[in-house]
């Protein structure tokens, strides 16, 4: 009953918190390219790779009461706030997920911003073309972006280092 | 700048080709590629690939094809990219990739899917790249072609406007499906005026948009979508055939790895079983008729949960179903132990199944950024506004979505106990 439902809620578990629908997207996509039992489709939309289906879990676990979402102000934009809930976390007693440690990981992911979580799970997205074909996708399909080459080496760099964490 | 290889002039066919169709009258056929992917095998297999997998349980006229589908998709981009002016390459791109956007799909792919964790989209991008016939007639174009109509379904291809007349949130897909999927259901839910849609739509800034005195024709097509959704794709029964065989593939898989001796040994089935790379020609060869074939081999299985399982779907002897409510999680947690204690394996005969829909979402101003593109009215001093804050009929059913859970099970097995705990007693 609701499995997939209750890994995000497990990841949230372990993660404390995490800001940002956008980062929240990036770190299940991240976390399911390292092998990690996530079953979401994820396709290629404005800011990367985005699951239809996760955005659909998450308001149902918010729906539910099984997450907290809490707006907030930033200024000059506003940004979720995702933590699980009391009663969240009863549903995971009774519908327990084995996931294995994510911890380290999700440590490292949380610490990131959600715009250089985009650049890493793009070029994770992309895992199967050159470098020189990714940069090239980057600069087009990101273009609003502006990621520098040097930001790409660094989520090259900073892959292989989630990849020693798993 | 995005690189491109030098395009041939596209061949024109001596004359016009056209089919008939039930729901545009006439699909007009005038580019040589076009007409040869038609022809292709690949293009062919989808003949054998029902369009709505398990509806045809509940709506018995649903039995058209992907075929069907993929060929009116192509006609109602066509009727679009007629009204822009688009260089003869992205005409052909659009044009292309609407014929071919589903040549992935297998049979009944929403169970078979998510127990093999295939992607329809992946396989449809493999069939475009790979060594296929579909892959030499688009090179035909330039070598790069074929590479720019995958990118064009997959999302990645660098021009969104082109990308957004397949998928978004008023796409050539949608507009096909609901008129087609209505007309062979034969509900009344679906219909919306797509001619003057079509008539009414322009490009400002690269994006496209509807003219604001087709308003009233999209509230309709929002309208028919919600309604297709809860009437037609989501209907109980549909959804619980797809359950058995959903149980039914997650049931040879596990008999497979545990070497179970199969009376007739699903072969064209064994590379997905195995979780590994299933080969191309491999994944083309499988369709409709291989599945039923097989079940129908496997009501005679001497595994007692998996002939059942293939009977109840070969005789359409389905689950039933009622309401659950999912913050009552400590009763599904009982029903299992029920279950168990009554000799019935709850992996295979109890199952939570929850669809949902959002109708139509856009990005409000203050919140986090979203992804979907909304739709956008041409307003008569040429500013541009956002459909619902024009439309009260969308605005009500905007970023509302609609969840429900069902919980399938036989009735014919379960005990009078169990019966009274699944209504909430």
């Amino acid at each position: 009953m609701l499995q997939e439902h209750a890994k995000v809620l497990h990841l949230l578990e372990q993660a404390g918190e995490v800001v940002g629908r956008k980062k929240l997207q990036k770190i299940v996509y991240i976390t399911q390219k390292l092998k990690f039992e996530f079953n979401q489709r994820f396709q290629f939309h404005f800011y990367g790779p985005y699951s239809e289906t996760l955005s659909l879990e998450i308001e149902e676990l918010c729906q539910l009461g099984f997450l907290e979402e809490m707006l907030e102000d930033k200024g000059n934009y506003n940004v979720y706030r995702y933590q699980i809930t009391d009663k969240g976390k009863d549903f995971l007693a009774h519908i327990p997920v084995e996931m294995g440690n994510m911890l380290p990981l999700l440590d490292k992911l949380n610490q990131s911003t959600a715009r250089f979580l985009e650049l890493v799970s793009t070029v994770f997205y992309f895992e199967n073309l050159s470098r020189a074909e990714v940069e090239e996708k980057v600069f087009t399909l990101k273009a609003k972006s502006n990621y520098t080459k040097e930001e790409i080496t660094e989520a090259y760099h900073w892959i292989e280092e989630l990849k020693k964490l798993v | 700048m995005y690189k491109t290889d030098h395009m041939k002039t596209p061949i024109l066919l001596d004359e016009e080709k056209v089919f008939k169709d039930p729901v545009h009258r006439y699909i007009h056929v005038r580019y040589k590629v076009i007409w040869d992917l038609i022809n292709s095998r690949e293009f062919q297999r989808l003949r054998r690939i029902r369009q709505l997998g398990t509806s045809h349980y509940t709506f018995h006229g649903a039995e058209h094809s992907r075929l069907n589908h993929s060929l009116g998709v192509y006609e109602v981009m066509r009727r679009m990219v007629s009204k822009f002016n688009l260089s003869e390459e992205e005409t052909l791109l659009c044009l292309c990739s609407a014929l071919l956007h589903d040549i992935g799909h297998g049979p009944f792919s929403h169970s078979f899917e998510k127990v093999f964790k295939t992607d329809h989209e992946q396989w449809t991008q493999r069939i475009i790249e790979g060594n296929t016939e579909v892959h030499h007639i688009l090179r035909e174009i330039s070598d790069d072609f074929p590479k720019k109509v995958s990118e064009v379904i997959g999302k990645t291809y660098p021009n969104k406007m082109v990308v957004s007349l397949i998928t978004s949130q008023f796409d050539a897909d949608r507009m096909d499906y609901l008129l087609r999927d209505a007309y062979y259901t034969g509900v009344n839910y679906g219909n919306f005026d797509m001619e003057r849609i079509l008539r009414l739509l322009r490009i400002v800034d690269d994006q496209v948009v509807i003219k604001h005195s087709g308003m009233h024709a999209m509230e309709d097509y929002i309208v028919s979508r919600y309604q297709m959704y809860w009437q037609v794709y989501f209907h109980p029964v549909t959804r619980s055939a797809e359950v058995i065989l959903r149980k039914i593939f997650q049931r040879a898989k596990e008999l497979y790895q545990n070497g179970y001796p199969f009376r007739t040994y699903p072969e064209p089935m064994v590379s997905f079983f195995k979780d590994g790379d299933i080969p191309l020609d491999q994944y083309l060869e499988f369709e409709e008729s291989t599945v039923f074939y097989y079940i129908g081999e496997w009501c005679k299985e001497s595994d007692t949960i998996f002939s059942d399982l293939c009977q109840r779907f070969l005789y359409r002897r389905l689950f039933k179903y009622v309401q659950y409510d999912p913050n009552d999680y400590r009763t599904w947690a009982d029903l299992q132990d029920l279950f168990l204690k009554q000799g019935i394996d709850p992996r295979y005969y109890l199952e939570l199944d929850s669809p949902s829909d959002l109708p139509y979402d856009f990005y409000q101003m203050g919140q986090e950024e979203e992804e979907k593109l909304p739709i956008l009215l041409e307003m008569p001093d040429g500013s541009l506004e956002e459909l619902s804050n024009q439309s009260i009929i969308v605005k009500a059913i905007s970023g509302k979505r609609r969840f429900d859970h069902k919980l399938y099970f036989p009735d014919d097995l379960v005990s009078e106990e169990i019966r009274s705990r699944l209504r909430g007693n």
